[in-house]
């Protein structure tokens, strides 16, 4: 038996110390210890121990892509190393080892998602990709003129435009539900919005510019049971929410590895395996075959018939290690954790004068979006990096949320697990500094 | 690199209060330039008097950068024919790109965009302006051409 126990190591072990202390600081708006080892799970985030500027990085712009775990990095590395080459093809060892990895990261993700079988799962290049298929496969072999699309205001532009390009194609038409003033989309007012022609529903599952959490289940339910297909983008939502497609019961899930503490280039699509049978290859090519003649060709079964080419095999492994270190973090008390950052960034950017929070849902996943009144966003961006405090300024391919709210862009910080109480302190400061230097 | 090498006081300044700012009456150029994924946005206006620039405005929204570098444009080119702006335009580009773009005297308040060239991220913002005064200058029908961005 091959051993491929090294491509999936346990998190290393601890380093004896931090290299440098976390500041003395007031304490007294923070949350009580929640008994999440943040300093500890810092340490197995090597990047996150680099300075930008001369000064500790603080990396709060998570939801544009977040770090990599030592154990990703090396499992990456140990199939680099050893285990290369290409997949279901080759009789030779590595050959088969490669397959191996590669196949077990599905299970990982079937695990991941509470799937029901590894046929419902593809690998891609991330949620843009997926959703293409999506639009591609299904909705532009099925929908006919006439028919209705329905997204919401708040979607990433990887969620719009996929949708537009097949209405073009096929007659279809876009029907896109409003948000209000606190980016929240209300469930009532989707339903409102599905009719006898709308044949599909698809909708952030955590809206990237606002941080809105969508009511996705009830929606879903609300949808099948007019007989509307449903498509979740979950890009911003597995980083933060237990995601379980069966109980969600939707029709499809889309998330990208790289938000996932994954590397970049893999991603997943999750299909109910009936609809995924049923649905046309989107990409001809090597390994979606069973044979092939001129005359007629045959393809393969779920999910290869959606992987043609050979596939990011190293991304694929490190999204299973990716899984394996979330798997061994205790998610409930991160994820209490990301939610007192949330707690504690907001109520803290809200006091500063003249700073307005752009997205003031009830249910929110733990980023902020905000603007500063006589500071572009931009300027912010680079006053913080001086400081060495990463954020997103722009228009988070979310240009109709900005349309919405009348502005060209917002300063975003958004928060991973291992983000800290004291990263959050030197972003207001920043802030102030800002408003100082532009007042 | 310096913050307050960028944000010069300048800077600073042209950005709080921007000179030619506004609407401009019967202009016969009139040119957007856009960086969208920034989220700056400007249009410019001239009226060409012969050859001469007889008067520049702009409206918009930008970073203090591009607002400044618009603001401080206007000022450099009002007056200026069509060769000296576009001249001007050729060295204001190698001060923002080029590493020993030497700053000298004649391009009076202009040096304070050499802090830019230091932040690579942000000349796009300090030359979208630029680009959209050089579209403006050499094309035949000014008054319908697309946006000009520099991203």
């Amino acid at each position: 038996m091959m051993n491929l126990s090294a491509g999936h190591p346990a998190a290393p072990a601890a380093p004896p110390t931090l290299s440098a202390a976390p500041a003395a600081i007031p304490t007294a708006a923070r949350p009580a210890a929640s008994g999440f080892d943040v300093d500890a799970v810092r340490r197995q985030f090597p990047l996150l121990a680099r300075s930008v500027h001369g000064k500790p990085l603080a990396y709060l712009d998570n939801g544009a892509s977040a770090q990599r775990p030592e154990s990703v990095i090396r499992a990456v590395d140990d199939y680099e190393r050893h285990h290369h080459s290409n997949i279901h093809r080759g009789v030779h060892t590595l050959s088969g080892e490669a397959t191996q990895l590669y196949e077990d990261a599905r299970d990982r993700v079937v695990g991941f998602l509470n799937a029901r079988s590894r046929h419902e799962i593809v690998f891609v290049r991330g949620t843009t990709e997926a959703i293409n298929l999506v639009a591609q496969s299904h909705a532009r072999s099925t929908l006919r003129p006439g028919d209705e699309v329905l997204i919401t205001h708040l979607e990433h532009h990887a969620n719009i435009v996929p949708w537009q390009i097949v209405c073009d194609q096929t007659g279809a038409t876009l029907v896109v539900v409003p948000i209000d003033q606190n980016g929240e989309v209300h469930a009532e007012q989707v339903e409102a919005r599905m009719s006898s022609r709308t044949r599909i529903l698809a909708m952030a599952h955590v809206s990237n510019a606002l941080g809105t959490v969508l009511p996705v289940r009830r929606l879903v339910a609300s949808a099948r049971a007019r007989g509307i297909v449903t498509l979740i983008d979950g890009a911003q939502a597995v980083p933060h929410i237990p995601v379980d497609v069966q109980a969600l019961d939707c029709d499809f899930y889309a998330f990208s590895g790289h938000k996932l503490f994954a590397p970049t280039g893999i991603g997943v699509l999750y299909g109910r395996e009936a609809l995924l049978e049923r649905m046309p290859p989107w990409q001809g090519g090597g390994d979606m075959i069973l044979t092939v003649a001129f005359e007629r060709t045959t393809y393969n079964g779920l999910p290869h018939k959606f992987e043609a080419g050979t596939p990011n095999i190293s991304g694929a492994i490190g999204l299973g290690a990716a899984l394996d270190y979330l798997q061994q973090l205790d998610l409930p008390t991160a994820h209490a954790h990301e939610h007192a950052l949330l707690d504690y960034a907001s109520s803290r950017l809200a006091a500063v004068p003249g700073l307005r929070i752009v997205g003031q849902a009830r249910d929110k996943a733990s980023l902020v979006s905000f603007i500063v009144a006589g500071i572009h966003p931009h300027d912010l961006g680079t006053i913080l990096d001086q400081d060495g405090v990463a954020i997103r300024t722009g228009h988070h391919c979310a240009m109709p949320v900005m349309t919405f709210f009348g502005l060209p862009a917002t300063a975003r910080a958004s928060f991973a697990f291992y983000n800290t109480f004291d990263e959050i302190d030197r972003l207001v400061a920043g802030v102030h500094r800002a408003k100082a230097m532009f007042a | 690199m310096q913050l307050n090498d960028l944000y010069r006081d300048v800077i600073l300044d042209h950005n709080r209060r921007p000179r030619n700012f506004g609407p401009l009456e019967r202009a016969t150029a009139s040119v957007e330039g856009s960086n969208p994924l920034c989220g700056d946005r400007l249009t410019l206006r001239l009226r060409l008097d012969d050859e001469s620039i007889g008067d520049i405005r702009f409206e918009g929204e930008g970073c203090a950068i591009s607002t400044a570098s618009a603001s401080l444009m206007t000022e450099a080119v009002k007056g200026k024919s069509r060769s000296e702006a576009l001249a001007l335009f050729a060295r204001v580009h190698r001060l923002l790109t080029e590493d020993d773009a030497s700053v000298d005297e004649a391009l009076g308040k202009l040096a304070a965009l050499s802090g830019v060239r230091e932040f690579p991220a942000r000349v796009k913002c300090a030359s979208l302006c630029w680009h959209t005064l050089a579209s403006a200058l050499q094309a035949s029908e000014p008054l319908h051409l697309p946006a000009v961005s520099t991203e």
